[in-house]
C-alpha cells in the first residue's frame, strides 16, 4: 500500500478526530479487561498498539495535517495511546499477580513428609554430662585435667595415703594387670596426685574420666564406670570453701532450690571427710536427698607425699559418680543401659542430656 | 556389723521411746553408715505363742515322717497341728504361730489340711523366725520358762531393734557394742557407762600357766586367765545365745560363747583353750617359713615368716589374731579352761588375714586397731561368765605381759580447727568435744590432746581437727565459694575430643562406651600379623571374665562387639562411634622405682615411674553397617561403603582444624582390612589411622554383616590447630571449565587431582571430581575422570587465553605425570 505518498485522504484523516481516538481506548480497555489470562492479553496486544492498531495509524495521518492541526493533533494521540498502553499494564500485572499466586497454589508439597533422610547420631550422654559439669568448673576457674586409666599403683594408692597395709586398699576391688607397679585406676584421684606433682599452687582442677572396680556388672554396678573429682590446693583453703563450692555445683546442675547435706565419712585421702547428698527436687518419685558423693579437706599426708607444704596450704577434694548423677537426674533405671552401647539409648539424648 | 539396741542401753542412756528414723539419723551424723533398722517385734504378725505339746501321733506313709499333735495354746481346746521336726517331746514348751499371723518373708499362716489331717498354725523354727539359719528343728524352749497362750516373742527375743551398721575402717573401737554406745553418748548428750573401765586384778607374781613372747613388735600384749573343773555340757544362756545368733555368729560351746560376746560387746578378740590339750608353757612368736597349722575351719594351711604363731611344745597351735588352731581348741568335754586376750599388731594380722584370705571377725578388729587396754577387764568379765554358767574355779593368778607404749600426745595449734573448718572454735569448745571422746587435754598454746588409748587413729593434728568437726556437726560448716584464682580453661586435646566428637554425632554417628576388655582371640580374627605391635596388650590379672582379660590396643574390637549386640537387638542401619584411650605397654616390663610418701618423688623417680606406664594414646573409631542414608520417599537409599568410613575420618580430622591440604589419603594393606579397599589416613604426611572396608575373612571370623566397614584414629597424633592464616577472596568472576582424563585404572584419582592442581598454578581456585567412568569407548583398563576446574584471579577478569592456558599446563602436568589423556582432544 502507498497510501503514505496520498496527498490528502480524508478517510483517514478521520482517524485523527477525537471521537475516533476515545472509540480506539474505549475499545482496547474493554478487551484487555476481558483478557482472562496473559496469553490472552498478548495476543490482543498488536491489535490495540501494534503498528497496524488505530492509535498506530492516527499518528501517521498527523504528517498529513496542516503544519497548524500537528501539534493538537500529536498530543490527542499520545494521549490515547497512554491510557491503551496504562490498561495494558495494569491489566498485565493484575494477570502476573495471578499467576503467582496460582502458581504458589500449584506448588504447594505436604510438609509432613518425614524428615529422616539424614540419619542423625547422638552423643553419650555420659560424656555430654561430663562435658557439661567440666564447662560449670571451667567457668569458676578451674582446669579440667586428665590422667591415664592404667595407672602407676603409687599415685593410685600410696600417694593418697592408702599404704600397702591400709584396710582401704583391699576394699577398692582393684584389677591388676601383668605389669608390676601398675593398676587400672580404682578411682580418678590419682589424676589429682598427677596434677599436684606437676604444677605449684594454687591448684582449681577438675578430673573427669573412666575408673575400674572389679563389680560385676548389674543393675546399680558397673566394671567400668566414670568420676569427676575436683582438687583445690591454695592458702586458708576450708571445709566451709568446700561446701560452698558444691553448693554451688549442686545448683548449677539442679536448679536454685539445691543444696547438699554432709554425713561424716572415712576416706584415706580427705580428713575431715564426708559423703554429700543432694536435695534434688525434679527427683521422679518426689523431691528428696540424694547420695552424690564423697569429699573433704586434703589429707595432710597427701599433699607430703605429692610434694605441697601442708603447713602453708591445705586443700580440698571431692568426687561423685557420673552414672549414679545420670541415673537420678535423667532417670535412668538400669546400669546396663548406659554400658551396652544400644543406640536406642544413646539416640533418646541427642545432642544433649 | 549388726548390733541389738537392748544391748546398747546397757551402757548408753537412751530415750525410752525411739524412732528407727530418728536413732538413723544421729547415727548417720557421727559417721556411722546405718545399713538397716528392724524391729524384729514387727517382723512376726499375729498370734506368736508359747505352747505345751500335749499328744504326738506318727503319721506314716508319706515320704517324710510327719507328725500331728495336739498343742496346749492356753485355749480350751488343743490346737491341731501337722509340724514336719521331730526334734520334740510330748510335755515340750515349743512356739506357735496360729492362723492369721505372717511369717517373715510375708509367709501367711491359715488353717488347712495337709497330709490327710487339719493343720491350725505352725510350730516354729529359728530359722522361719526370722532368728537364726537354724532349720534343723523347732524351738523347744525350756522347761517353765513360760506358760502355754503368753506371747512367744520376749521369750525368743523377737521383741529387740536390730541395727546393721557400716563402720569405716578407721574407727576401729566402734565395733563393739562398747563403741557405738560410747557415740550414741556424744549424739544424745546422755550418760555412758564405759564396759572397758572397770576394775579387773592385774598380773600376778606367778602366772597361771608359762607364757614367753619372742616377738613384742607382733604382740606387745598377752594377758591370760585359768578356769578350771568347769561342767562341759552347761549351755550358753538364752540371753546370750540370742545376742550372738542377732549378731550374726553361731554359737558354739559356752566357753567360745563367751569369747565371742565379749567380743562383740567390748571389741577385744579371744581365744579359748584346752588347758590339758596344751603341751608345756606357750611361745608367742613369727612362723617359721614353711610351718603348718589346721585353723579351726579345717583348712590345713602354710605359715609365713610374718604370721604371728602362739605355739606350744608341738609346735604352733593357733595363727594368732586370726583363727585359732584345731588342736588346742575347746572341746565337748572340756573342763579346764585357759582365756587368752592379747594385743597385737594391726599391720601384721591385715597382711595374715589377706594371705591366708581369713577375714575372720577378729582379724577386722585388730586391723582396724583394738583398745590395748583391754585384756585383763576382758578376761574378768570371761572368767564371771564362765563360772556364772558352768561352774568350776578361777585360778587367782593372773598373766600379763604388757609391752604397751602409752599413746602419745599430739600438739594441736588452738586456731588449727577454725582454720581448717571455715567456722570459729574457741580453746573452751575444742578442749570439750576432745574431751567427749576420751582425750586429755592439757596446755594452752599449743594444746596437748593425749589421746584415749581406743583411738590409735588420732596421730595428728587433723585427726582432732577431724572429731571437733564431727561432733560439732557438719550442718553448721558455713558456704562460702572460694575466691576465684581465674586460668580455667579446657586443653587443646581435650577440645578436640569434644569438636570431634561433636562432628561425629551430626554427621549421623551415635557414640557409644564399650569396655576395654577384649579376647586373646581377636588378635587373630582380626588376622593380625605374628609380629603386629597390636597384638602386645596389656593382660589383667583378675579379669572379669576370663574370656576377656586383655586391654585393647583398638577400639575396633570392643566397638564391633558393641555393633554386634545392636544388630542382635534388631538395629540394621548402624554407624557407631567411641572416644577412648587404647593401651600400649613398652616392651620392657620393669618394676617402677619405689616412691616413698615422706615428701615429693625426685623429678628422676618421677619419670622413671612413669616410664614403665603404657602409652595411652585416645582414639576415635567408627563402624558402619546397612545403609548410610535410608530409602524413603525421596527414592532409593544408600548402602555404607568403604568410602563412608573414609568420609568419617575426613570428618573428625577437618573439626581437629586439620585442612584438605594437610590430609593425604592412599591405599594401604592393613589388618582388619579389606587390602584392596583400605585407606591410610595420613596429616602432614605421617600416616595417623585407617578407613574402609573391612576384610572379607575379618568379617566371617566376627560374623559380621558383609561390607561392614570401619575406621580408627589416633586422634592424640593429630598436631595441634594452627592459627589459620586468611585467604584474600577475590571479587573477579571465575572462569570455569571442564576437563575429561584418561588415565590407567591403577592411577589414584587423589595423584590425578594432585597433579591438576600443581599443574595449573595459582589461578586455580578449586577443582572438584564430578564424574568417573569406564567402558569399551573409554578404553579396557582405562577410566575417564571429569573434572570442573574453577580459575579465578586476584585482581583481574581472567580472559579465556588465560584460563585455557592454566587449564593446558594443569593438562600437561596430569599427562607426563600419570600419563592423562585429555579425553575429546
Amino acid at each position: 500500500m502507498s497510501y503514505r505518498n496520498d496527498p490528502y485522504d480524508p478517510k483517514q484523516a478521520v482517524l485523527l478526530a477525537p471521537e475516533a481516538l476515545e472509540a480506539a481506548v474505549a475499545d482496547a480497555e474493554k478487551a484487555f479487561a476481558g483478557a482472562g489470562d496473559l496469553d490472552a492479553l498478548g495476543a490482543l496486544k498488536p491489535a490495540h498498539l501494534g503498528d497496524r492498531s488505530p492509535v498506530s495509524l492516527a499518528r501517521r495521518e498527523i504528517g498529513s495535517l496542516p503544519p497548524h492541526a500537528k501539534s493538537e493533533a500529536g498530543k490527542r494521540v499520545n494521549i490515547a495511546r497512554q491510557s491503551i498502553q496504562g490498561a495494558f499494564d495494569a491489566r498485565l500485572a493484575e494477570l502476573e499477580l495471578e499467576r503467582a499466586a496460582r502458581v504458589l497454589v500449584e506448588e504447594r508439597v505436604d510438609v509432613s513428609l518425614p524428615w529422616d533422610r539424614a540419619p542423625r547420631g547422638a552423643r553419650h550422654p555420659l560424656t555430654t554430662l561430663m562435658e557439661h559439669m567440666g564447662d560449670l568448673f571451667v567457668g569458676m576457674g578451674y582446669s579440667v585435667v586428665d590422667g591415664p586409666e592404667l595407672e602407676l599403683e603409687w599415685a593410685n594408692f600410696d600417694a593418697l595415703n592408702i599404704g600397702p597395709d591400709h584396710p582401704a586398699r583391699g576394699l577398692m576391688d582393684t584389677f591388676y594387670v601383668d605389669l608390676p607397679g601398675l593398676v587400672m585406676r580404682t578411682h580418678t584421684s590419682p589424676g589429682q596426685v598427677r596434677t599436684m606433682l606437676s604444677r605449684k599452687p594454687p591448684i582449681y582442677v577438675v578430673s573427669p574420666g573412666r575408673a575400674y572396680r572389679t563389680d560385676e556388672l548389674d543393675a546399680t554396678h558397673s566394671p567400668v564406670f566414670h568420676q569427676i573429682e575436683g582438687l583445690v590446693v591454695d592458702e586458708g583453703i576450708t571445709l566451709a570453701h568446700l561446701k560452698g563450692t558444691l553448693d554451688h555445683f549442686a545448683k548449677s546442675m539442679f536448679g536454685p532450690d539445691a543444696r547438699t547435706r554432709w554425713r561424716p565419712n572415712y576416706f584415706p585421702f580427705t580428713e575431715p571427710s564426708a559423703e554429700f547428698d543432694v536435695w534434688f527436687a525434679q527427683h521422679r518419685d518426689g523431691p528428696r536427698w540424694v547420695e552424690w558423693g564423697g569429699c573433704g579437706l586434703v589429707n595432710p599426708r597427701v599433699l607430703t607425699a605429692c610434694g605441697i607444704d601442708p603447713e602453708r596450704y591445705s586443700g580440698f577434694a571431692f568426687g561423685i559418680g557420673v552414672e549414679r548423677t545420670l541415673m537420678f537426674r535423667n532417670g535412668v533405671s538400669d546400669m546396663r543401659d548406659m554400658v551396652e552401647g544400644d543406640v536406642r539409648f544413646t539416640r533418646n539424648f541427642g545432642m544433649a542430656v | 556389723m549388726k548390733l541389738s539396741l537392748s544391748w546398747l542401753r546397757e551402757y548408753v542412756q537412751l530415750p525410752a521411746v525411739l524412732t528407727a528414723e530418728e536413732l538413723e539419723r544421729k547415727l548417720v551424723g557421727l559417721g556411722i553408715e546405718v545399713e538397716s533398722i528392724v524391729d524384729q517385734a514387727a517382723t512376726v504378725r499375729g498370734d506368736l505363742v508359747v505352747g505345751r505339746v500335749l499328744e504326738i501321733e506318727e503319721l506314716t506313709g508319706f515320704k517324710k515322717p510327719i507328725r500331728f499333735t495336739r498343742v496346749d495354746v492356753g485355749n480350751p481346746e488343743p490346737q491341731e497341728i501337722v509340724c514336719g521336726a521331730r526334734n520334740f517331746a510330748v510335755g515340750d514348751l515349743v512356739v506357735v504361730i496360729l492362723p492369721g499371723g505372717e511369717l517373715p518373708g510375708g509367709f501367711k499362716i491359715g488353717a488347712r489340711k495337709t497330709y490327710g489331717r487339719n493343720s491350725n498354725g505352725m510350730i516354729c523354727s529359728a530359722a522361719e523366725l526370722g532368728l537364726s539359719g537354724d532349720h534343723s528343728g523347732i524351738i523347744v524352749l525350756p522347761e517353765s520358762s513360760a506358760v502355754p497362750g503368753v506371747d512367744a516373742r520376749p521369750i525368743v527375743g523377737l521383741d529387740d531393734v536390730i541395727i546393721d551398721v557400716e563402720i569405716t575402717p578407721d574407727r576401729g573401737y566402734e565395733m563393739s557394742i562398747r563403741g557405738v554406745a560410747r557415740e550414741l553418748a556424744y549424739a544424745y548428750a546422755t550418760a555412758y557407762t564405759d564396759p572397758g573401765a572397770g576394775p579387773a586384778p592385774g598380773a600376778t607374781a606367778e602366772p597361771p600357766h608359762p607364757v614367753r613372747i619372742d616377738d613384742t613388735v607382733g604382740c606387745d600384749r598377752f594377758a591370760a586367765r585359768v578356769v578350771r573343773g568347769i561342767d562341759p555340757s552347761a549351755p550358753s544362756p538364752q540371753w546370750m545365745q540370742r545376742r550372738l545368733v542377732t549378731a550374726g555368729v553361731r554359737t558354739i560351746s559356752l566357753a567360745v560363747d563367751i569369747t565371742n560376746y565379749l567380743m562383740l560387746e567390748l571389741g577385744q578378740p579371744m581365744h579359748a583353750f584346752d588347758l590339758n590339750l596344751l603341751r608345756g608353757g606357750l611361745v608367742v612368736r613369727r612362723a617359721r617359713p614353711g610351718e603348718k597349722l589346721t585353723t579351726l575351719d579345717g583348712v590345713a594351711r602354710v605359715l609365713d615368716a610374718e604370721d604371728m604363731v602362739i605355739c606350744d611344745d608341738s609346735g604352733p597351735i593357733s595363727l594368732a589374731a586370726v583363727m585359732g588352731g584345731e588342736t588346742s581348741e575347746v572341746q565337748p568335754d572340756t573342763v579346764d579352761v585357759l582365756l587368752e586376750a592379747a594385743h597385737w599388731d594391726p599391720v601384721m594380722v591385715g597382711r595374715t588375714a589377706r594371705r591366708h584370705k581369713l577375714f575372720s571377725e577378729a582379724a577386722k578388729r585388730w586391723e582396724r586397731g583394738v583398745d590395748p587396754q583391754l585384756p585383763l577387764v576382758a578376761l574378768d568379765r570371761a572368767v564371771a561368765l564362765l563360772t556364772e554358767h558352768a561352774g568350776g574355779t578361777v585360778d587367782e593368778r593372773v598373766l600379763d605381759i604388757d609391752h604397751v607404749a602409752a599413746p602419745a600426745p599430739v600438739l594441736l595449734d588452738t586456731t588449727l580447727a577454725t582454720r581448717r573448718i571455715g567456722l570459729a572454735y574457741d580453746t573452751e569448745r575444742i578442749t570439750a568435744l576432745l574431751g567427749q571422746v576420751g582425750c586429755t587435754v592439757r596446755g594452752v598454746e599449743p594444746l596437748e590432746v593425749t589421746p584415749p588409748s581406743w583411738r590409735p587413729d588420732l596421730v595428728a593434728p587433723i585427726d582432732l581437727v577431724e572429731e571437733v568437726a564431727r561432733l560439732g556437726g557438719y550442718d553448721a560448716i558455713p558456704s562460702i565459694l572460694p575466691p576465684v584464682r581465674g586460668g580455667g580453661r579446657l586443653t587443646p586435646g581435650q577440645l578436640r575430643r569434644r569438636t570431634v566428637g561433636r562432628a561425629m554425632a551430626e554427621n549421623g554417628y551415635v557414640e557409644v562406651l564399650s569396655y576395654p576388655f577384649v579376647a586373646p582371640g581377636a588378635a587373630d580374627a582380626f588376622g593380625l600379623a605374628a609380629d603386629d605391635p597390636r597384638r602386645s596388650a596389656v593382660r589383667l590379672t583378675n579379669p572379669m571374665s576370663e574370656q576377656e582379660p586383655l586391654l585393647r590396643t583398638s577400639l575396633l574390637a570392643p566397638l564391633l562387639g558393641t555393633l554386634k549386640r545392636n544388630l542382635g537387638r534388631g538395629e540394621r542401619d548402624l554407624a557407631l562411634y567411641e572416644t577412648g584411650t587404647v593401651f600400649l605397654p613398652h616392651l620392657t616390663a620393669v618394676a617402677p622405682p619405689v616412691l616413698g610418701v615422706e615428701h615429693g618423688p625426685s623429678d628422676e623417680d618421677w619419670a622413671a615411674a612413669n616410664a614403665i606406664v603404657p602409652e595411652q594414646p585416645w582414639h576415635l573409631a567408627a563402624v558402619l553397617t546397612g545403609d548410610a542414608a535410608p530409602a524413603g520417599w525421596w527414592g532409593a537409599g544408600r548402602p555404607a561403603t568403604w568410602s563412608d568410613a573414609i568420609e568419617a575420618a575426613r570428618v573428625a580430622l577437618s573439626a581437629a582444624g586439620m585442612t584438605p591440604d594437610r590430609i593425604t589419603v592412599r591405599a594401604a594393606e592393613y589388618a582388619p582390612w579389606h587390602p584392596g579397599r583400605c585407606a591410610a589416613i595420613a596429616v602432614d604426611g605421617t600416616v595417623i589411622g585407617y578407613a574402609g572396608e573391612l576384610h572379607p575373612g575379618v568379617i566371617s571370623a566376627l560374623e559380621l554383616p558383609k561390607r561392614t566397614c570401619a575406621m580408627e584414629l589416633d586422634l592424640d597424633a593429630i598436631p595441634a590447630v594452627p592459627v589459620i592464616q586468611a585467604q584474600r577472596i577475590s571479587t573477579f568472576p571465575p572462569a570455569l571449565i571442564d576437563v575429561a582424563l584418561v588415565v590407567d585404572q591403577a592411577v589414584p584419582a587423589a595423584e590425578v587431582e594432585a597433579a591438576l592442581t600443581e599443574g595449573a598454578g595459582p589461578l586455580l581456585e578449586a577443582v572438584r571430581l564430578f564424574d568417573v567412568y569406564a567402558s569399551e569407548q573409554v578404553g579396557a583398563g582405562l577410566k575417564s575422570l571429569a573434572y570442573n576446574l574453577t580459575f579465578r584471579a586476584p585482581d583481574r577478569t581472567l580472559t579465556v587465553e588465560e584460563a585455557v592456558a592454566a587449564r593446558d599446563a594443569a593438562v600437561a602436568l596430569a599427562a607426563s605425570r600419570v600419563g592423562a589423556v585429555l579425553r575429546g582432544a
